[in-house]
């Protein structure tokens, strides 16, 4: 089976993001760039199932600039087999980058669609959902565990209480939670390879999906600091103070 | 304006989120109807009737929603959500599966994880681990919406006295299907609801030695949660990991023991009232965002601290 793996380039999970003075937003000039952590998991499970057999090929794709080829040039380092950047400068919410893939769902056509479960930058946790909404097809969400039997997918979903496991009818669409595997790094040999591999590099507008928000971001601020605290020199009086002068025990 | 909130249950009890979610509902103004989908739910429609400052329950009752499965619950959200102004759900693994779903079957984009309401169309939210929070405008014709519980303080439970509608309208997708689920037993309180945490990481060096943090959290009333860095050691189980992509928490009071303090982790906690740090490296990141500090050796200090609250 096809699997296809969604990708996206953001801010280094380490990188300590600073707010724009002009709170238009956050300044992502010269900060490093990664393949979003969740995204890595999401290709580390497509590329484990073409070890064991189950997929026959993994393509990536991404939705952003073109130095997201970067990212796909990751991926493909890591085992996947094509890439496709659909590209678009504005930065889109998730409806529309769900529209795009979409679009690039009903193209290429996969039995899986594998995408992580949030960006760590936007925070919204919603494509996964959406692109599944859109195609019709059943989701996996915060998947821990996923195994493909016959025309049918199991996936162990984290829940607030525990663990939860729904099967759903392939194609699917499963989103990835962190336990699901640990990614692999790309070695140099497989680096050097990934530049031959293919990328396709498609514009937005070919998809001929409208991308249009009914979202506008009016501002962007820091989040209030929290006041100093102080550093207590025993136990004793760690306890004195929470019961006489925070008050909390 | 009429707004519809997605209650959050597990059939028989109405989770305390819910009613976080319509004090957000209730900031925004207008009737507040609460949907109900289940099977055998009636006590929680019951309970959602009482909530303050609900005006009507529907409840939809269908073997199909027994387990909240996605696909059968967002047709069902998304064709009585049309009605409506807001769609409002809690921002519990539920709520987060299910919402965006039904946003784009309703073709509107969804704001995730509010923690206040400007207005009727304008919310702030966290990006980027909370190290930014986005004021963003809707002009969706249906504005749905995820509530952060920790952001909006709870209505009272008792005190409404909204009539409960049956729903006919059944929708079974028939993509998907239950298989099981393992729930984690706790008589501790529920970590998000607690009003003390306690937490614990790498430093508590393997899962035994969460004892010491049970015992401490049991004689404070505690619900005990843990770094993600403890979670992938395999310590302790996953549902409880406090951080950007575990669960948020902003207790009165949260103690954080043998915890670095990592972005995506203060991301989970940095709104608590009064944090507590016990770790021995006396730069580590976590007491920078410390009221009171301790630069001990946990395995000293717990037990002293038991003793001593």
């Amino acid at each position: 089976m096809k699997i296809l793996v969604a990708v996206k380039r953001v801010v280094d999970y380490n990188v300590k993001v600073r707010v724009k003075a002009d709170n238009s937003g956050v300044d992502l000039a010269n900060v490093k760039m990664s393949m979003n952590p969740f995204c890595e998991i999401a290709v580390e499970e497509a590329v484990r199932l073409k070890e064991q057999g189950i997929a026959t090929e993994v393509v990536v794709v991404t939705v952003g600039p073109s130095t997201a080829q970067e990212q796909l040039r990751t991926a493909l380092a890591l085992g996947a087999d094509r890439a496709i950047l659909v590209e678009s400068a504005e930065d889109l919410t998730s409806l529309a980058v769900a529209k795009l893939l979409k679009a690039v769902v009903d193209k290429e056509q996969p039995l899986l669609v594998i995408l992580g479960k949030q960006a760590i930058d936007s925070d919204n946790n919603q494509t996964g959902q959406m692109l599944a909404a859109l195609s019709g097809y059943g989701q996996g969400t915060f998947a821990s565990k996923v195994e493909i039997s016959g025309d049918k997918v199991a996936v162990t979903r984290e829940i607030d209480g525990g663990a939860q496991t729904v099967s759903l009818k392939l194609p699917a669409i499963v989103t990835t939670d962190l336990r699901l595997n640990e990614p692999r790094y790309a070695s140099l040999p497989n680096i050097m390879k990934a530049k031959k591999k293919p990328l396709e590099v498609v514009t937005a507008d070919a998809l001929g999906v409208s991308t249009a928000s009914t979202n506008t971001t009016l501002e962007v601020e820091a989040p209030a600091a929290r006041s100093a605290g102080i550093k207590v020199k025993s136990v004793a009086e760690l306890v004195e103070k929470l019961k006489n002068e925070a008050k909390v025990i | 304006m009429t707004i519809l909130v997605i209650a959050e249950h597990d059939n028989k009890v109405l989770a305390p989120a819910t009613l976080n979610t319509v004090a957000a509902a209730a900031k925004i103004g207008g009737d507040i109807h609460v949907l109900v989908a289940g099977q055998g739910a009636g006590a929680v429609a019951e309970a959602a009737a009482k909530v303050a400052g609900v005006s009507k329950v529907l409840s939809a009752d269908n073997a199909a929603y027994a387990h909240q499965l996605p696909e059968n619950v967002a047709p069902l959200v998304a064709e009585l959500g049309k009605g409506y102004s807001h769609i409002l759900a809690a921002a519990t693994s539920n709520g987060k599966n299910i919402l965006p779903r039904v946003a784009a079957q309703l073709d509107v984009d969804q704001i995730s994880e509010i923690i206040s309401v400007e207005s009727a169309d304008t919310f702030k939210r966290p990006i980027y681990a909370g190290n930014a929070i986005a004021t963003v405008q809707s002009n969706a014709a249906v504005k749905v919406i995820t509530v952060r519980a920790t952001g909006f303080d709870p209505v009272a439970a008792e005190g409404g006295s909204a009539a409960v509608e049956a729903v006919a309208a059944a929708h079974d997708a028939g993509t998907s299907s239950f298989v099981g689920e393992e729930l984690a037993k706790s008589d501790r309180p529920e970590l998000t609801a607690a009003k003390i945490v306690v937490s614990g990481g790498r430093g508590m060096q393997n899962g035994d030695n969460f004892k010491h943090l049970y015992a401490l959290a049991d004689k404070l009333g505690a619900a005990v949660g843990a770094s993600r860095a403890a979670v992938d050691a395999g310590f302790v189980p996953n549902d409880m990991q406090v951080g950007q992509t575990g669960k948020i928490v902003a207790p009165q009071l949260y103690i954080a023991v043998g915890i670095s303090g990592a972005i995506q982790h203060l991301a989970g906690m940095k709104d608590s009232k009064v944090i507590v740090a016990i770790n021995k490296d006396e730069e580590a990141p976590i007491f920078q965002v410390a009221d009171y500090g301790l630069v001990a050796d946990l395995f000293e200090a717990i037990p002293e601290l038991e003793k001593l609250v």
